[in-house]
């Protein structure tokens, strides 16, 4: 077996899982209650708190806040941002490749009177920076963008469109679930007001994501409650999956070169072996992508069925951006953003490594693909 | 008894998709129908040879999704050897139906093989009548 979709769900680390099983069977208490089972309790967090903020450089561990899902704290730092700043203006920004989870909360804001603009992006899927910068003006609240693109695997220059956005506008956020814990992010230094990232991206359990908010950016809870979370996020701590979200960060940051040089080099080969099929190619940028990330269309043939060969034959699990695949039978947005023609954005694949993954997993795989291309173009009516 | 939820495809359309049959192109097709839309995701054409009003070759090819490629093989299996007028009479939810279900949201985009078959009939039965005419 070759896990190649490490975007959409990775193993809990085992030595991860030893600091989950521990919150969840001794340490259990609630972190709210004062005797000492509770005060373990709050330690956990606060230590998870810290590794946290390390991992993504934030000012203190006070500018986390855990949630439990990232398109909770996208909602939190959309919805939340936007209505809490709505002085500042109603004007909200993302771009035409970011995430479902920052799409849909973002028209939640239209219907309640933000005026909401999309950035174009390139065919490589990098934010188109001059089209930004017409974009944002001043009563742009909050423009959020992806930090790199699960879909395609394209890294955005942050720095720069940080830049761009407080130029005119307010608001920074920064979707960074694909890209935390793979390549190194600094809050401060690239200038980010606002960023998500979770727990199973950083080989954690889910029922946890944090969302960075910096020194003085105000938000309003999303969820009313107890008052938790400094009251912007109520709801018991779920501290086994937030503990264990901070050991995973701990070792994302500790581990982090080493593994991205060595991701970079699989992804390399993987790319350059796959390419040499006929009617294959690229999605998204050459060399600004994520270490663990290569991702094509071919030619002729279907995601679906190229995805289902795979699996069933060859026992190797990818993923495809393809129509065939969704529930409203629409090829991925990011494909079509970045120029893609439908029948095109159909034979979308998508392989994403991780930390199982060795280089012996290569000619296995571009054996597998090379036979399953093969079998469908014998079949195929194009 | 409680149902169960059909999870993915079933063992049929995964047994379709792995081995199809009458993958190709009928030599010298009396009959060929083609539809679909690659921008839809799907293209399928279906060929065949008629002898005596019977389908006694049939043969598919199909851009698309797996069940896609489960439907058009198995339109072929139920058409092989039938009369035109019976083969004119397999729908839709026959092919499905043969192929023990298919997910709901495939019933509709992935599910053209009966209407191929048609195609290829009608446009057998066109060539006939031009032949006629002639």
């Amino acid at each position: 077996m070759v896990y190649l979709d490490h975007a959409s769900s990775r193993p809990v680390d085992p030595r991860v899982l030893v600091v989950a099983g521990r919150y969840l069977r001794e340490d259990f208490g609630n972190p709210s209650t004062l005797y000492s089972r509770g005060l373990t309790a709050r330690t956990a967090l606060e230590e998870a708190r810290v590794k946290v903020a390390r991992l993504i450089g934030a000012e203190t561990p006070s500018c986390i806040v855990f949630t439990a899902t990232a398109t909770e704290a996208n909602n939190l730092a959309l919805v939340g941002g936007a209505l809490r700043n709505r002085k500042m203006g109603t004007h909200v920004v993302t771009s035409a490749i970011d995430h479902i989870s920052v799409i849909n909360p973002m028209k939640q804001l239209q219907k309640q009177g933000f005026e909401l603009s999309i950035a174009p992006v390139n065919s490589y899927g990098i934010i188109d920076l001059d089209a930004l910068g017409r974009i944002v003006r001043a009563d742009t609240v909050l423009s959020s963008i992806n930090y790199a693109n699960d879909e395609i695997g394209t890294i955005e220059p942050i720095h720069e469109i940080s830049e761009i956005v407080h130029e005119n506008g307010n608001y920074l956020h920064v979707n960074a679930t694909a890209a935390a814990g793979t390549i190194p992010i600094d809050v401060q230094a690239e200038g980010i007001d606002l960023l998500t990232l979770s727990s199973n991206e950083l080989y954690g359990p889910r029922g946890a994501a944090a969302l960075y908010i910096k020194k003085g950016v105000r938000l309003q809870p999303v969820l009313p409650g107890g008052g938790q979370e400094r009251g912007l996020r109520s709801g018991t701590e779920n501290i086994f999956s937030v503990a264990a979200m901070g050991e995973a960060a701990r070792l994302a940051a500790e581990e982090m070169h080493h593994e991205s040089r060595r991701l970079t080099a699989l992804r390399d080969a993987l790319i350059r072996e796959i390419l040499a099929i006929e009617d294959a190619y690229l999605t998204g940028h050459p060399a600004q992508r994520l270490p663990n990330h290569a991702s094509f269309r071919f030619g002729r043939i279907e995601g679906e069925s190229i995805l289902l060969n795979l699996d069933t034959v060859h026992d190797i699990q990818v993923a495809t951006g393809s129509a065939c695949t969704s529930q409203t039978l629409e090829p991925s947005h990011v494909l079509l953003a970045i120029g893609l023609k439908h029948e095109e954005a159909h034979g979308s694949v998508v392989m994403t490594l991780g930390r199982s993954n060795t280089d012996a997993d290569i000619p296995v795989v571009v054996d597998a693909v090379e036979k399953t291309v093969q079998r469908l173009r014998a079949i195929t009516a194009l | 008894m409680e149902e169960k939820p059909q999870i993915g495809y079933s063992k049929k359309v995964m047994d379709h998709f792995l081995n199809p049959r009458n993958v190709g192109e009928v030599e010298d097709a009396d009959g060929i129908g083609i539809v679909g839309n690659p921008v839809c995701g799907d293209l399928m054409q279906v060929s065949i040879r008629v002898e005596d009003e019977i389908i006694t070759e049939i043969k598919f090819k199909t851009f698309g999704c797996g069940s896609a490629i489960a439907t058009a093989s198995m339109v072929t299996e139920l058409a092989e050897g039938k009369s035109l007028d019976e083969a004119l009479e397999i729908t839709r939810q026959d092919v499905a139906d043969e192929l023990e279900g298919l997910p709901p949201i495939k019933m509709h985009c992935s599910n053209l093989a009966a209407d191929a078959l048609h195609k290829a009939i009608e446009d057998y039965r066109q060539k006939q009548a031009k032949k006629a005419e002639s």
